[in-house]
């Protein structure tokens, strides 16, 4: 069975226990994008106007360094959203973003979410939490990393 | 124990029968044995003049078994400067492994970080063996980087065999078609029943931790995780209390501890 963008935004681990009616103005920004495995998604100081769910596949996500290349630092998985520098200037990606697998995505247009926040501090606040949760998630094992325990 | 204390610590010179690197740093060994070490077991290694280090079985084959060495100091350096042919001191096997016989029948969850894939090893090779025996079976690795990813060839053995395996780097810059991050984030990926699961960890201790809080995330109880400990050793045999764990000595009572038997100790910074 197709599930509809409403139905996806819903269902999604992000998302988690958002009400319907407000999933569903999310998923008014919503769009459904495929790629296919070593596809360029976004480039790191491009301009960052959208960010996706993963519904399927895995997405890479590379750090550009200069004369090293493009270092691999983190996958993104189904159930697991990627970019949040559409939430703050200078909304740029501040990474790569590669399709490892075939993927598919839904891209939410941040431009029509900040709009909607700004309306709706409520949805506002109760996105930043989630958006916040995950940030401080990355973080911690951004510090694992960091600590390069197996070396 | 069948023998005296005096004769485990008395070491047995045997030649090594084969070298093999692993990655840039870690190297394997393979001795001649008349013990058959049971999973999670170690042995004390002595090169001549240098010193004695304790070092898990990572597979151990009819009357002889291998041991996979990462080079960090003094002895384990000498150790990888030997070559087919020269003598290496043995005293053991010693401790307390991994409940194996407590796996079967139920969901087998393995968490290794970097060269703590070596002491399991030997429950991967069984799992294999005897799949049938275990519900589902997965190995959760991670490693700093692809190349340091240890033993790569029985990757597939093991799969074919049934064993799902997920593998994640901190960072790479070449090709690789698996996970990339910490390897707790593998964890909510594998479906097991709570009620009915068993984990056996071994890595870097920080990283034991957090697999711990991990696994209880999802479900699994405290007292189904293992967890193998390292501390210094001296005599093995738990007479000279340098691997003195709390009330523990970690070469008798371990290397392998069910979680809730270290939990409180495990957050005392001072042991
Ligand atoms: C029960 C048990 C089983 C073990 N099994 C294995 C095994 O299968 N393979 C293996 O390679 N090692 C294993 N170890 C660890 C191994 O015993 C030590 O790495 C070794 O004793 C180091 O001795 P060294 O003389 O080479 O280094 P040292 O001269 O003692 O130390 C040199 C430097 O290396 C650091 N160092 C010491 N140990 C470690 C370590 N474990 N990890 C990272 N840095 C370290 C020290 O802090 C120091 O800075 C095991 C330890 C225990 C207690």
């Amino acid at each position: 069975m197709i599930k509809t963008i409403q139905q996806e935004v819903k269902d999604h681990p992000f998302f988690k226990e958002m009400p319907a009616d407000v999933t569903d103005l999310i998923a008014g920004c919503g769009k459904n994008l495929r790629f296919n495995a070593g596809e360029h998604i976004a480039k790191q100081g491009t301009p960052a106007d959208q960010f996706y769910l993963v519904r399927e596949g895995t997405i890479a996500i590379k750090l550009h360094v200069p004369g090293r290349g493009a270092v691999f630092i983190q996958t993104a998985e189904p159930g697991e959203i990627v970019g949040w520098s559409w939430l703050f200037p200078p909304y740029q990606w501040m990474f790569d973003v590669d399709a490892q697998t075939d993927v598919a995505l839904i891209a939410l247009d941040g431009l029509c979410l900040r709009n909607k926040c700004d309306a709706d501090p409520k949805l506002g606040y109760d996105l930043m939490k989630r958006f916040s949760q995950v940030l401080a998630e990355r973080i911690g094992h951004t510090r694992l990393q960091l600590l390069d325990v197996y070396g | 124990m069948d023998k005296s204390p005096h004769e485990w610590m008395t070491p047995t010179f045997v030649p090594i029968l084969q070298v093999r690197p692993e990655s840039s740093d870690t190297f394997s060994i393979e001795l001649e044995s008349e013990h058959f070490p049971s999973p999670g077991q170690f042995n004390m290694l002595y090169v001549f003049g240098v010193g004695e280090v304790p070092i898990s079985v990572s597979r151990a084959k009819a009357s002889r078994y291998i041991h996979t060495i990462r080079s960090v100091g003094a002895v384990t350096q000498a150790l990888r400067k030997l070559k087919t042919g020269d003598l290496v001191g043995v005293r053991g096997p010693f401790g307390r492994g991994w409940p194996i016989e407590k796996a079967k029948g139920r969901d087998l969850l393995i968490l290794a970080g970097g060269i703590g894939l070596a002491p399991l090893r030997p429950i991967l090779d069984e799992a294999a063996r005897n799949i049938e025996q275990f519900k589902n079976v997965t190995l959760l690795y991670g490693a700093r980087k692809p190349s340091d990813c240890l033993f790569k060839e029985d990757w597939e053995n093991w799969e074919r065999a049934g064993i799902n395996i997920l593998a994640t780097v901190d960072a790479t810059e070449t090709n690789w078609n698996r996970s990339v991050g910490v390897v707790t984030k593998l964890i909510p990926k594998v479906k097991f029943d709570p009620a009915n699961a068993i984990s056996f960890v071994c890595g870097p201790e920080i990283m034991m931790l957090f697999c711990v809080e991990a696994l209880n995330n999802q479900g699994m109880e405290e007292h189904n995780i293992y967890l193998s400990m390292e501390r210094n050793m001296k005599c093995a045999v738990g007479y000279c209390g340098h691997c003195q764990f709390g009330v523990d000595f970690i070469c008798k009572q371990g290397p392998v501890f069910p979680y809730p038997a270290l939990k409180s100790r495990l957050k005392v910074r001072e042991i």
